[in-house]
């Protein structure tokens, strides 16, 4: 059987740690996997730790990479586990062993009998590799890829020469059949933790990855519990990937317009000649932001993340004030600021949280306390349905506001077929927003937030 | 650094200026030694990284706290193999014409001062513009030429015969434009200069980028470059490290010290000491003359390992058991 082994091209067990490596999350493109066969064709496959070292340096890139990285390496280069595993549980085979002479036509039984632990463990690879085991995706698979596998490698023929031993009912015979069936037995279980081993490397990533697409674009009043935690490091990195690239203040060369004064100045120490030109730009600013989120009862499953990520833009804009209302409308700037996100969260959802919204009064609560603070330059961001519980809308503050600001924008969780219906005063407000969107998952969010600030030019 | 940007990019020039080219280096075992030769004692992950830099032409993208060592290693691979060591600061703001090359306007124009008498024998006796025109022009851009040009620290990384050790430091604290322009030097060692032409490396540098991850690097730098991190160094490392530094330190104040910094580390502190400090500290000892770490000595001389008094503050509760430990691991009762 170890003859059958196709001696795998160098490449090979390279090509399958980039699969490996991929699905534990790293980010591998083409060109590296490149670097890393030329780095290997340096190095060589012959000491484990300068392998190791080696394409570490070479596909990991960040550190929280090489802690995936060292994780998916030592998953994948773990084959001698598999002799020391069979090692343990070895004992009084030793008698059965020595018992020559009895091998059938099956290369699996001389295996067996033998206790031939390299030869087993190749055969396993082998019989994996035929399997197609790397395609293993979901849980539910391991019982058939582990009965392929064994099949791969003749099971098949074992089953049958133990029940051959057993009908002819000899003593030795019967010794012999008891022998080869623990063994099966544990050879079952070393296939099944390879099976397990090669889900955990090829198909953990990819759920994982399928999961947070699925999650995106979930609605976000649908999201459940025990996905919390994994949205609430989405919305960290989205934050964090809006704050990085927004965070600096930007400025644009103006094509081909000289700035014929700064030019001048510049070029004093040569008697005014223009060695250097300097040309006009235009500094591209960071929005003042002013946000109105929406935490009363019938967005309270929304207002979580709206409010998280509100606290992420906190920390991406420098120039934003943020406030929160149902009943009643409150300044929440400081609570984002000074306190991590969880507790910020529930500080302020306790504050002002889950009452019924009135719309008429929030508005009404901030031309009173912050009207004076909106100029010509700052965008209103409003985070509601709009659902007013048929109070009075106070539509006129929000014509005041949306004359002072530069604009409104008004991001609604609903699906735009239920604005205006019921006690919805969506369409009412609608003529003085400067633009009205639906925001009901965390990629509209995205999207929303990304073009707001992209336009504050 | 020096606050003027002008004189960032200088040769450290401690080579033995012999013009053999580089020998393909054999082994990881022969950078780990010609680095220990050197002063520097390197883990093994950054030998290998080395090594990889060395044979597939690739810059190393260094990362890690400050004062692990990220910009001594560029300079303990010059000094290992006697190359040139041409160090490059970032900072915001810096452009091209401080990078790779600027021209002499100066000297163009106090040229073109002195030549203007010239100008008229040239042009001769023509009789119209075109014909002057046409006579100057064969003269060619004799302005923009080499002779005119101020070479910056990455041009002149390129124009070195034997190669050098190129350290672009802190590139973090570059803007992102800086960085795109780093990527065409980063993967062909070849910059172009509009009035030149293409400048290939003759002999291609040995590029080490170093940052202290306060913005994230681009994906596009990162792809081009192996990338190392150095951590802080263990127990073993550490002792290893000071030993080389601080020769003729005690042997046992040295393990007591090091077991005291590694306690150090474990807290919560603004500030990590870094290798460097170790080694600060370890000197300030020396010369002191301890040799028995005491807690009256180290309330003393924290303040050369932690930089922050919130830091001095919370560590000063704890200075008593983690002195004691020290003792106690180095054997002292």
């Amino acid at each position: 059987m170890p003859g059958r082994v196709d001696a795998p091209t160098a490449s090979e067990p390279l090509r399958r740690f980039l699969q490996v490596a991929r699905g534990a999350g790293l980010r591998v493109s083409a060109a590296e996997g490149i670097d890393a066969a030329r780095a290997l064709d340096v190095i060589g496959y012959g000491d484990r730790a300068a392998l190791k070292d080696t394409l570490g340096l070479v596909l990991a890139k960040t550190p929280d990479e090489k802690a995936l990285y060292h994780e998916a390496f030592e998953l994948y280069f773990k084959h001698e586990a598999f002799s020391a595993a069979i090692d343990e549980s070895d004992d009084g085979a030793a008698a059965g062993a020595a018992d020559p002479g009895q091998g059938s036509g099956n290369a699996l039984s001389p295996l067996l009998t033998e206790d031939n632990r390299a030869g087993l463990a190749a055969a396993m690879e082998a019989a994996a590799r035929e399997s197609g085991v790397e395609n293993i995706r979901f849980f539910t698979q391991k019982n058939l890829y582990t009965r392929r596998i064994l099949m791969a490698m003749g099971l098949r023929a074992v089953e049958d020469e133990i029940e051959a031993l057993r009908r002819d009912e000899t003593p030795q015979g019967m010794e012999r059949a008891g022998l080869l069936e623990s063994r099966v037995a544990r050879l079952r279980e070393a296939v099944r933790d390879l099976v397990e081993r090669n889900m955990l490397l090829f198909a953990k990533g990819e759920n994982e990855q399928y999961r947070e697409e699925l999650l995106k674009s979930a609605r976000l009043s649908n999201i459940e519990r025990r996905d919390m935690e994994r949205m609430r490091v989405l919305v960290r990195q989205m934050a964090k990937k809006l704050a990085a690239r927004y965070a600096k203040t930007r400025r644009r060369r103006l094509r081909g317009q000289l700035d014929v004064r700064r030019t001048l100045r510049k070029n004093m120490g040569w008697g005014g000649i223009p060695f250097v030109t300097v040309w006009k730009q235009k500094r591209i600013e960071k929005p003042r932001v002013m946000v109105l989120c929406d935490v009363s009862g019938s967005v309270a499953a929304m207002s979580q993340f709206l409010l998280m990520f509100l606290y992420a833009l906190n920390e991406a804009l420098s120039d934003i004030r943020s406030f929160a209302y149902s009943g009643s409308l409150i300044e929440v700037s400081e609570i984002l600021e000074k306190e991590p996100v969880e507790q910020a969260i529930e500080k302020i959802m306790e504050a002002i949280g889950f009452g019924s919204s009135n719309y008429g009064n929030a508005f009404a609560d901030f031309e009173d306390g912050w009207m004076k603070l909106v100029t010509n330059k700052t965008t209103l961001i409003i985070l509601g349905d709009a659902r007013g519980n048929h109070n009075e809308p106070r539509t006129e503050i929000l014509a005041r506001l949306s004359q002072r600001s530069k604009r409104i924008i008004w991001l609604n969780p609903e699906y735009p077929t239920l604005w205006g219906t019921g006690d919805s005063d969506m369409r009412r407000y609608a003529p003085f927003c400067n633009l009205l969107m639906e925001c009901s998952t965390l990629r509209h969010l995205e999207r929303a937030i990304s073009g707001i600030l992209e336009g504050s030019s | 650094m020096s606050a003027f940007p002008e004189r960032h990019g200088r040769i450290m020039d401690n080579a033995q200026n012999n013009d053999t080219p580089l020998k393909p280096l054999q082994s990881i075992d022969e950078v780990d030694a010609g680095l220990s030769a050197a002063g520097y004692i390197a883990s093994r992950p950054i030998s290998t990284a080395i090594y990889l830099a060395h044979h597939l032409q690739k810059p190393i993208l260094v990362e890690g706290p400050a004062g692990v060592g990220k910009t001594e290693l560029a300079k303990s691979v010059a000094a290992w193999l006697s190359l040139p060591l041409i160090r490059m600061q970032c900072y915001e703001g810096l452009d091209e014409s401080k990078a790779l090359y600027e021209w002499k306007y100066g000297k163009q124009l106090l040229y073109t001062q002195i030549l203007k008498d010239k100008v008229g024998s040239v042009i001769g006796e023509s009789d119209n513009l075109a014909v002057a025109l046409d006579k100057l022009h064969s003269f060619g851009d004799i302005f923009f030429s080499r002779n005119f040009l101020e070479p910056r620290p990455l041009l002149r990384a390129l124009e070195q015969p034997r190669g050098c050790v190129l350290l672009i430091d802190e590139i973090d604290k570059s803007d992102q434009e800086f960085e795109a322009f780093l990527l065409e030097i980063l993967s062909d060692y070849q910059v172009t200069v509009p009035e030149i032409g293409t400048v290939s490396a003759m002999v291609p540098p040995i590029v080490l980028l170093t940052s202290n991850s306060t913005r994230d690097l681009g994906d596009a730098l990162k792809r081009r470059c192996l990338h190392l991190h150095i951590g802080f160094p263990d127990e073993r490392l550490e002792a290893r490290i000071i030993a080389s530094r601080v020769p003729g330190i005690d042997a046992r104040l040295l393990k007591q010290l090091v077991s005291f910094v590694q306690q150090l580390r474990a807290l919560d502190l603004k500030k990590l000491p870094s290798v460097s400090e170790t080694i600060d500290w370890a000197k300030v000892l020396v010369l002191m003359h301890t040799s028995v770490l005491e807690v009256a000595v180290v309330r003393d001389t924290l303040n050369v390992l932690l930089k922050f008094e919130a830091d001095i503050e919370a560590a000063g509760k704890q200075l008593a058991g983690m002195t004691h430990k020290a003792q106690r691991e180095a054997g002292i009762a």
